[in-house]
């Protein structure tokens, strides 16, 4: 048993107690200290006895950290000072190639590098003086227990009651109520302030999009039309409603309104709606996804599937765009179409059903 | 090697330095005069002596909070640089910087300054990047010294406010980090708002009002990003900051807490006082983690958002995610089934994104802000802990994280079910398919499997206090018997394995009311017992003094507490306490009756070093 001076003994510690037998205690009781029988327990044996350092023992080895210590802190201050010279030396766009990280701005590289060492070596240095020449031998604070004593508790109780009594709070109930529905009231102004000024109410916006009969389909984001006799069996194109481009929303309009636009041999079009609302094998499907919102973007020409990049739903367009895989729920509204009397690709009505991810009123 | 034998602390070597409280240098006396001036307004010196002399346990353990707190400092310090020159704004631009592929692109001027940041500004792009990866850090470390705290038992009583405002501060840094990185306006920063737009939607009865109410009207409008800028660099952090304070706070109030160790117990503390040890070690390793930091962003790139593009609601990138800290609730997104959509009355319950997007991060972080609470009301215990558990000693506290984990883990290779599928050339649809049944079949495997392990772990424990270690050194007796010979551990590492108490089952009272009949428990005593007994009927007891006798005494004997010993066993796996007395290796001094006490005093004195 070694002994330092600092030890604790608390093998008789009453927290420590408890039997080790194993048994049952009464739902009651939980496991209250002192109530297990024999005090079966080991006891601490204390802090082991402390292992000095060589900086501790010796001049030369103490010298030795202080001079490690140094270098850190020297590396620290010239790598402060090569920062400098890189933010003035090296060129903003200057970008060569570095080893095992390609092409890479050189001004950025070095900044970076140079604030790294002179922060990392401060830090090295400090940590090292820490370990080899502050003192280490574990210092023992005692801990008291968190809570008040019995008199602190009833002096608060008792104070706060007293104010109560002096404020005549319990004799003036019409002030107790009246106050207390004046501040359950206040933040009413202010919450309806901002929940009122926070937007407009959605109304309908959310189930229309720019689309109408008459409308020409547009090549995104080219803006240019499309005539159905280009459109060959396999291709894909991303498409927006003719005047897009001049609205005053256009982002909040593209949000709704992107369309996909693919040529299927007509037979591969197993559902006859599906086959009706395209012309000649060429469908048109929003383009947003009907889970959260993300462009299903990816076209699969063989399977005919369509694949959201977001989370990986998939629909298969043969099957009127119905979800085959994950975890979106309806299928992609299709819009109706034909051609004009110029041959363009015209829609032929609105989106018959809000596009886009659900919601309460969808319906 | 020195000379001299006698230690001494460092401080004391240079004979010639001053005494510290007899002179102090013309620099201290002015420090003092401004010090004294100071305290004769606020009177601060008092707790700040007490302060300097305050006593810090040391573990690596102890570090991951440090990391969390000085990323927040880092945080701060670079996102105070980032607003100098970020134009929180929607409104569209022509960009005419220095990055030529992008020039005369239309854009929104939030983006155009974050572009301008990574090439125009000096040094702009360090900031930015330490600005992220900080950020990732942050969150990593707030996470792991979370599991820390809660895999040695370090929320109970009395921290259990604290280990709250610890969950909450988890949760809010995920929030601060996802209005972080929507941000910078790019095309994959407006799609992950697109997607956060969705969730508001799927939100019953409220949905499209709350999307509204957030972006100002149609998405994506042009208030989310100003609001965005305002609730990232002002609201959140203004309440981070508050709780942080409030959690390092309740640290200094509670003091830290310690690993069970010789001389350590629930009534103190044992480390090294904050002045000067832990002012230099912590101190220092701020710097450290600020260098680590530094140097990361200098050689990773990370988000190059001028890959990306503008936003637009039409394209998109294949292998789109979020940051790591948002892939948990992406996951779920990508494994619930859609069929979880429904129309009933003519509303839509779009339960397919409102469960995994907008229910699940409240409710996984309420679980684990009411644990403390729940297992207390499972225990019994009202006491004051202070000593940190082995995650071993609570086998089945262990194997629940352990089952959170295995969740967690799940649901974020899940996020990344897409690019899994690219790398090893399997079907996404299988790998799905796979972490579904892997969602509701490994958390629950995972608990059992590393109870068990605790409970083999306790095991060894147990066999090493009682048989010390094995040494493969083997004897021969005078009457040619063979036995290895195991050294018995000393006092000091044997308290570690010994000094915990696991809480007993609670079992219900067979109570008699006064007609005499016997009342069998209200519901809720019912259901306690029966958690209580799911919590500790599998539970291995530390090693008692009696235990230890009795295996000095006979070998074998103490195994028949627990297991009968095969009879064979003894011959070969005997141990240096089953030698008898008169054998050659015997220890001087037999003091198996002295239960407390060690047998051999030498090995004691070995295996302290």
């Amino acid at each position: 048993m070694t002994d330092n001076g600092n030890t604790q003994q608390p093998g008789s510690d009453a927290a420590r107690a408890g039997d080790h037998g194993g048994r049952p205690v009464p739902l009651d009781r939980g496991h209250i200290e002192g109530t297990g029988g024999i005090p079966q327990h080991f006891a601490d044996p204390g802090l082991p006895a402390h292992v000095h350092r060589e900086a501790d023992l010796s001049e030369k080895a103490a010298k030795k950290a202080e001079r490690q210590v140094a270098l850190m802190f020297i590396i620290s201050i010239v790598a402060t000072l090569l920062f400098i010279v890189a933010y003035f030396a090296i060129p903003q766009d200057y970008r060569a190639y570095v080893p095992y990280i390609g092409t890479a701005s050189i001004s950025n590289l070095a900044l970076g590098l140079t604030l790294a060492i002179s922060l990392f070596f401060i830090g090295m240095g400090a940590v090292h003086w820490a370990k080899t020449l502050m003192p280490d031998e574990e210092v023992v604070e005692l801990r008291h227990e968190q809570r008040s004593s019995d008199a602190a508790r009833h002096a608060a109780v008792d104070g706060v009651y007293a104010g109560g009594d002096a404020a005549q709070l319990g004799r003036r109930p019409l002030i107790k109520y009246t106050l207390g529905g004046a501040l359950g009231l206040f933040a009413v102004p202010l919450v309806l302030q901002l929940a009122g000024g926070l937007g407009p109410l959605p109304g309908a916006e959310l189930s229309q999009t720019m689309w109408r009969k008459g409308l020409r389909l547009m090549r995104d984001p080219e803006m240019l039309p499309v005539k159905a006799s280009d459109v060959t069996i396999g291709s894909v194109y991303h498409i927006m409603p003719e005047g897009i481009d001049q609205q005053e929303h256009v982002l909040e309009q593209k949000a709704k309104a992107a369309v996909l636009l693919m040529r299927l041999d007509p037979a591969d079009l197993k559902v006859p709606k599906a086959r009706d609302w395209g012309y000649h094998g060429i469908v048109a499907y929003s383009k947003i996804c009907t889970h959260v919102g993300c462009p299903v973007g990816l076209y699969e020409q063989q399977t005919h599937h369509l694949l959201c990049p977001c989370h990986q739903s998939t629909f298969d367009v043969t099957q009127d765009c119905k979800v085959i895989f994950g975890p979106a729920k309806r299928p992609l509204p299709q819009l109706k179409i034909t051609v004009d009397n110029e041959g363009y690709l015209i829609a032929d009505a609105a989106f018959h059903e809000a596009v886009g991810p659900s919601f309460w009123e969808r319906g | 090697m020195s000379t001299t034998t006698t230690p001494k602390g460092a401080a004391g070597l240079r004979t010639d330095d001053a005494k510290p409280q007899t002179t102090h240098g013309p620099v201290a006396r002015t420090a003092g005069g401004v010090a004294g001036w100071v305290d004769d307004r606020t009177g601060a010196a008092k707790p700040m002596s007490y302060l300097l002399k305050k006593v810090f346990p040391d573990h690596w353990s102890f570090m991951l909070g440090e990391i969390a707190m000085y990323s927040l400092v880092i945080l701060l310090l670079t996102g105070t640089f980032l607003t100098f020159w970020f134009v929180p704004s929607s409104g569209l631009v022509p960009y005419n910087g220095s990055y030529v592929p992008l020039k005369g692109v239309v854009m929104s001027e939030a983006y155009r300054s974050a572009l301008n940041i990574s090439f125009d500004v000096r040094g702009g792009l360090v900031i930015r990047q330490i600005h992220h990866w900080a950020a990732l850090l942050f969150i990593v470390s707030i996470m792991v010294h979370m599991f820390r705290v809660f895999f040695t038992g370090a929320f109970r009583k009395p921290r259990e406010i604290n280990w709250v405002i610890g969950t909450l501060l988890s949760m809010l840094a995920i929030v601060e980090g996802f209005t972080g990185y929507s941000l910078p306006d790019d095309l994959l920063s407006g799609t992950g708002l697109r997607a956060a737009e969705g969730f508001m939607r799927s939100i019953p009865v409220i949905g499209s009002y709350v999307s509204y109410f957030v972006f100002g009207g149609a998405f994506p409008g042009e208030t989310i990003i100003p609001r965005l800028f305002t609730v990232h660099v002002l609201l959140l952090p203004a309440i981070i900051v508050g709780l942080f304070t409030a959690h390092i706070l309740l640290v200094f109030v509670h003091k830290h807490t310690q690993y069970p160790g010789p001389g350590r117990t629930n009534n103190n503390v044992v480390g090294y006082p904050l002045m000067p040890v832990y002012t230099a070690k912590a101190g220092g390793f701020f710097f450290i983690v600020f260098g680590v930091i530094a140097a990361i962003a200098a050689l990773v790139s990370l988000n190059p958002i001028w890959m990306y593009g503008p936003y637009d609601p039409s394209p998109v990138t294949a292998g789109s995610q979020p940051d790591w800290y948002m892939g948990f609730a992406d996951g779920a997104l990508r494994l619930v089934p859609g069929f979880l959509e429904f129309t009933a009355w003519g509303f839509t319950f779009s339960l397919n994104v409102f469960i995994p997007a907008i229910l699940l991060i409240p409710v996984l972080y309420g679980l684990a802000g009411s644990y403390p609470f729940l297992e207390a009301w499972v225990t019994g215990d009202k006491r004051e802990h202070h000593v940190l558990d082995r995650p071993r000693n609570a086998p089945t506290r262990t194997g629940l994280g352990v089952m959170a984990l295995v969740f967690y883990f799940i649901l974020f290779f899940a996020a990344g079910n897409d690019l899994i599928a690219i790398k090893l050339g399997l079907s996404i649809n299988d790998i799905t398919n796979l972490l579904r049944l892997s969602c509701l079949v490994l958390p629950p495997l995972s608990f059992w499997l590393t109870r068990r392990i605790c409970l083999s772990l306790q095991r060894r424990d147990r066999e090493l206090v009682l048989h010390g270690r094995e040494t493969g050194r083997i004897v021969r007796t005078a009457e040619g018997k063979f036995f290895e010979v195991h050294e018995a551990i000393g006092e000091h590492e044997r308290w570690a394995l010994v000094q915990h108490a696991t809480p007993k089952v609670l079992e219900l009272q067979a109570s008699v009311d006064g007609n005499g009949v016997r009342r069998s428990g209200t519901s809720t005593e019912r259901l306690r017992a029966k958690v209580s007994s799911f919590y500790f009927s599998n539970r291995v007891d530390a090693v008692t003094p009696a235990e230890l006798a009795a295996a000095h005494h006979d070998g074998s004997t103490h195994e028949a507490l627990h297991e009968p010993a095969p009879t064979w066993d003894r011959e070969l796996h005997g141990g240096a306490d089953e030698r008898p007395d008169t054998d050659a290796y015997a220890p001087h001094e037999h003091a198996a009756e002295g239960a407390l006490r060690e047998a051999d005093p030498e090995a004691e004195t070995t295996s302290t070093h």
